[in-house]
């Protein structure tokens, strides 16, 4: 029994990561000088290390997203929030003498104000997580239009050019901040008990306070934690091209954290999420993207066959698939329970 | 700006007032130029809302055109709904104006509020977009030719480069009638020139995040800028964000590729004037005065095209300082 929870678990962690590898080199093949990488002006240089740059911003996100799902819920407004915290980041950058640090406090403070409207909404009000961050996602890039005023607000500053595209020992800033915060969430969620209540709460919330989880403060410290990570990712996003630009900054990105969280296995009911495979989650769909974009491909086809290639990872994933695949390729052992049950 | 104390409120009497206004027309015609006349035009505008700078602008320069002429100009924001631009047009027709311009949100769901219009014998123009209805129904459209823009852009390539360059080219959003049009003028051109050729195309729907990271992508499947010869962005804030994925991979633009865009957004020219942009083809926002043109070309009985194309110029780095300082 123990060896075939192993073996399960194992199938699990693979799949993603084997997908990965497989859309790698499947664009290898097709695009020549995918995979080079070469040294230029003291820093990495090459598809890869800008499927690592750009994916930055969504595995933030993502990883925030994921923390929410583990609650059992859903925040739709981190493209929204993206877009205030990029536009703030702007005009404190134009408007006011202060220091960069005090900036970029400002910004992430927005964010996790955001953060704290929805989980209020969705913990005190208890309004469904996906209506009560619809408001946010809706009125939020009006908000960041009102900051802009309807602009594209550029600015010049020194440190955000380096968090947008600064390379510290040979890789981009933003990527270090990324594995930064990443690993602290992967410590807090898995090395303390913390992890284990949010993930309690989202799979079953009257369970969980009755052996006396304040499931409540969880679920807002969730949402005010993905709205930390989408202010992180305005910042980094409006770092990158210099400026703010409230009608697209973040534009979708909601969906496509969605989307790497659970391409990593996680269920949207709750409970269950994994963090390190919601990275992997990030990189397919961002390699895909790199993919496409040097593939030479006609623009009308690139979204089907992203979607079709999405749909086969989900599909391989898939345990129904899994089953129909290990009843053609049986087991040694010939046990076969532990890789049929979902 | 002289205004009619009292409006007709009836369709019928709004018609009569333009029909004995005509005459006065046609009698003072060899004394007083037109413009003089027309001095108390009512003019109804119905705007699609203020979604973008360069819509902002457009509003501005036709509200000045009218002041400058003056004529009296009503102007309703339809905040991107097209009910909020039928009823607009309905109050106009209600109120008897001599002529309405529109910029019409969606292309559809037109033919009912023009007829309207056409039975009250007020004459609409179409502003920067058109419609999906009958031609009759409506006086004109004033609007840019997408297809000249682009075969402008390339028509100046060309030149600049002795008809013989590889070009990359970052599209609009993909099924836009600016992406499509842009292109296929771009394209026609170019296919004059057996050396010139678009080596990539992406789209890069139109926004500067989408301009930078395609532009990167470009840069490694070419191996840097040995290959590129120009890039052609169908906006100039893909171009902007193009500008800085090549400054950041070391490629010094305008010099080692030539960066030519459509739009004359205020930044684009700051980017000329720092020496990182090479051309910029303005999407014209002065329509007010074309559009006012007609009305009273209309009102003289005469004919008046479908379609003015209002086409703005090709700017380049010499005048580019001075752009700036006009328009920021």
């Amino acid at each position: 029994m123990k060896k075939n929870d192993f073996l399960h678990k194992h199938q699990k962690t693979l799949a993603p990561l084997l997908s990965l590898v497989l859309i790698i080199l499947v664009t290898a093949s097709v695009t020549p000088g995918f995979l080079k990488i070469t040294f230029v002006d003291g820093h990495l240089f090459g598809s890869l290390v800008d499927i690592l740059h750009r994916g930055t911003p969504t595995a933030l996100v993502a990883l925030g997203m994921a923390v929410v799902i583990a609650t059992r819920g859903i925040d739709l407004s981190v493209g929204a929030v993206i877009a205030i915290c990029g536009a703030v980041t702007a005009v404190l950058t134009v408007n006011t003498d202060w220091p960069v640090w005090i900036v970029i406090l400002c910004a992430l403070g927005t964010g996790a104000l955001c953060g704290l409207w929805n989980g209020i909404l969705v913990s005190v009000f208890n309004i469904q997580p996906i209506v009560a961050t619809l408001i946010l996602m809706v009125a939020g890039r009006g908000i960041a239009q009102m900051i802009t005023e309807g602009q594209i607000v550029t600015f010049h500053s020194e440190v955000l050019d380096a968090i947008g595209n600064g390379y510290f020992l040979a890789f981009p800033i933003r990527v270090w901040i990324a594995i930064g915060l990443i690993l602290l969430t992967v410590i807090v969620m898995r090395k303390t008990a913390l992890g284990l209540f949010i993930e309690s709460v989202g799979a079953n919330v009257r369970a969980s306070r009755l052996v006396g989880i304040e499931a409540r403060l969880l679920v807002m410290s969730a949402y005010v934690f993905s709205g930390f990570c989408a202010g992180l990712s305005g910042i980094i996003l409006a770092a990158d091209i210099r400026g703010a630009d409230a009608n697209n900054a973040g534009l979708w990105l909601e969906l496509d954290a969605i989307l790497a969280v659970v391409l990593a296995g996680a269920s949207l009911a709750g409970g269950r999420i994994y963090l390190l495979l919601t990275v992997v989650g990030v990189l397919i769909i961002q390699t895909l993207t790199t993919a496409i974009l040097t593939s030479g491909l006609p623009v009308q086809y690139n979204l089907v066959v992203k979607a079709t290639i999405i749909l086969a990872v989900l599909l391989i994933q898939s345990p129904k698939t899994r089953q129909w695949l290990s009843g053609l390729f049986p087991k040694k052992e010939g046990d076969k329970k532990g890789s049929t049950t979902p | 700006m002289q205004t009619l104390s009292i409006r007709p409120s009836l369709p019928w009497l709004g018609a009569f007032k333009r029909k004995a206004m005509l005459t006065t027309f046609s009698v003072l015609l060899p004394v007083l130029s037109g413009s003089a006349m027309a001095a108390d035009l009512t003019i109804g505008f119905s705007q699609i809302g203020s979604e973008s700078g360069w819509r902002t602008s457009e509003t501005a320069s036709i509200k000045a055109e009218a002041e400058r002429r003056g004529y009296n100009l009503k102007f309703s924001d339809a905040q991107q709904k097209q009910e909020n631009q039928i009823k607009a047009v309905r109050s106009y027709i209600a109120q008897g104006v001599d002529g309405i311009l529109l910029a019409p949100v969606v292309e559809t769901g037109w033919d009912q509020v023009l007829k309207e219009a056409k039975r009250a014998r007020i004459p609409v123009v179409l502003i920067d977009r058109g419609v999906a209805a009958d031609p009759s129904l409506y006086l004109t459209k004033i609007a840019s030719d997408f297809k000249e823009e682009g075969a402008l852009a390339a028509s100046w390539l060309a030149a600049k480069t002795n008809g013989r360059c590889n070009i990359v080219e970052l599209q609009g959003s993909v099924g836009s009638s600016a992406a499509i049009d842009r292109k296929a003028g771009f394209d026609s051109l170019i296919s004059n020139f057996p050396n010139m050729t678009i080596i990539r195309s992406q789209s890069g729907s139109f926004t500067r995040a989408g301009g930078k990271e395609v532009m990167e992508s470009f840069l490694k499947a070419e191996g840097g800028a040995k290959n590129i010869c120009a890039l052609f962005a169908h906006n100039d804030d893909m171009a902007l964000g193009a500008i800085l994925a090549m400054k950041e991979a070391g490629i010094r633009p305008t010099k080692d590729i030539l960066v030519v865009s459509i739009d004359a957004v205020p930044d684009i020219f700051k980017a000329m004037a720092d020496g990182e942009a090479n051309a910029t083809i303005e999407l014209n926002p002065h329509l007010g005065g074309p559009a006012f043109d007609a009305i009273l070309a209309s009102q003289k009985g005469a004919k008046v095209d479908k379609w003015v194309k209002a086409n703005g110029p090709l700017y380049l780095p010499d005048t580019a300082a001075v752009e700036y300082a006009k328009r920021k």
